[in-house]
């Protein structure tokens, strides 16, 4: 075996280098997002996370090692949803003054999040394991995938379509609502924040801090929401 | 920032052991983060105490879900023989949430008169 080999093996078998190179990869994303003049579909989770699979495939590295070292990066959802609690706070008052507003977009949104995606993917023949898996997916991962649980889905298929259901209303989200001519940012980041997530509520936070905290707090209103919805529109549809 | 992560954790896992105990359907941060509210409520320099290190981790809100996003890579194919039908119902339905959620928002705000500021 060459040196540089040995050296391959040696790093690759550890954390360091695939969290550097997470770190990395997000920073290139994050340079090609400034670089577009901050446009909402150069979305740098998306761009970090193809650098890192074609890596991971290139390499021919299992996803297992990667997350040895990509693990101290993902364990931060946890604290960072906590931290969410300041931006809410900041808005507090903001937030009483909207309690009629917000109770309305809540159901309004989490119906349509569950009863739309249930019905099309019923529509194009789908059958019940994916139809139960695909209900929670606007919850936040760890709400979905118990939910997918109790419902009979697939934990894992929830968790491939809760992070694109992310994706997806990371990058729409901006054009769709600047089309709409939405230019509340209660509304925009509370519909983000429904829909999407904690990755829209990531986006919401690039755009505007009021976004950020009324999407953090549609995300988390979501996650009680999504456990009472999700069961009720299977019901109706198996 | 020591104090602050500190801070964090122990809310998340006060939010863990409740979360479990009182068998809520919702996830320990989750709990945390509406903990953390309250004491920010009884505690106002609390918050101010927070904000660098909250600053800091939320700043960069979307590096967290990278290594997540990678595994979703590596699972595409749990989509299986619908995975066409799947997408579709996913793209549509998040695009008609947000425009429903923010349009029902606007509209009720309008009614209400809770105009912002």
């Amino acid at each position: 075996m060459s040196e540089l080999a040995a050296f391959w093996s040696y790093l690759s078998e550890g954390p360091l280098l695939w969290l550097a190179l997470t770190l990395a990869a997000y920073v290139v994303g994050d340079a090609c997002f400034r670089w577009s003049g901050r446009k909402p579909w150069v979305n740098s989770v998306l761009i970090a996370v193809a650098i890192l699979a074609a890596i991971l495939w290139g390499t021919g590295t299992p996803y297992g090692t990667y997350f040895e070292g990509a693990q101290f990066v993902h364990f931060l959802l946890g604290p960072a949803t906590v931290a969410l609690s300041l931006p809410l706070f900041d808005n507090l008052n903001r937030l009483r003054r909207a309690t009629l507003p917000v109770v309305a977009a809540l159901i309004a949104g989490s119906a349509t999040a569950t009863g739309s995606a249930v019905a099309i993917a019923w529509a194009l023949g789908a059958g019940p394991t994916q139809l139960a898996s695909i209900a929670p997916k606007s919850a936040t991962a760890p709400v979905a995938i118990g939910i997918a649980e109790r419902v009979g889905g697939a934990p894992t298929l929830t968790a491939v379509l809760v992070i694109l259901t992310g994706i997806v209303g990371a990058v729409a989200a901006t054009p769709l609502l600047d089309a709409l001519g939405i230019r509340d940012w209660r509304a925009r980041g509370l519909a983000v924040g429904i829909a999407s997530h904690g990755i829209g509520t990531a986006r919401a936070f690039q755009v505007n801090t009021t976004a950020g905290a009324f999407a953090g707090l549609g995300m988390a209103l979501n996650a009680i929401a999504t456990a009472f919805v999700a069961p009720l529109v299977l019901w109706l549809f198996l | 920032m020591i104090h602050a992560l500190l801070a964090l954790l122990t809310c998340q896992l006060a939010g863990e052991a409740i979360g479990r105990a009182l068998a809520v359907p919702l996830p320990g941060p989750v709990i945390g983060m509406l903990m953390m509210v309250g004491l920010f409520l009884a505690v106002p320099r609390f918050a101010e105490f927070m904000r660098p290190t909250t600053q800091g981790i939320l700043g960069n809100l979307s590096l967290l879900f990278v290594p997540a996003g990678v595994g979703v890579v590596g699972h595409i194919s749990t989509l299986g023989a619908q995975a066409v039908s799947l997408l579709i119902a996913v793209v549509v339905s998040t695009v008609l949430s947000i425009a429903v959620g923010a349009g029902v928002f606007v509209a009720v705000a309008r009614l209400t008169g809770a105009g912002d500021e």
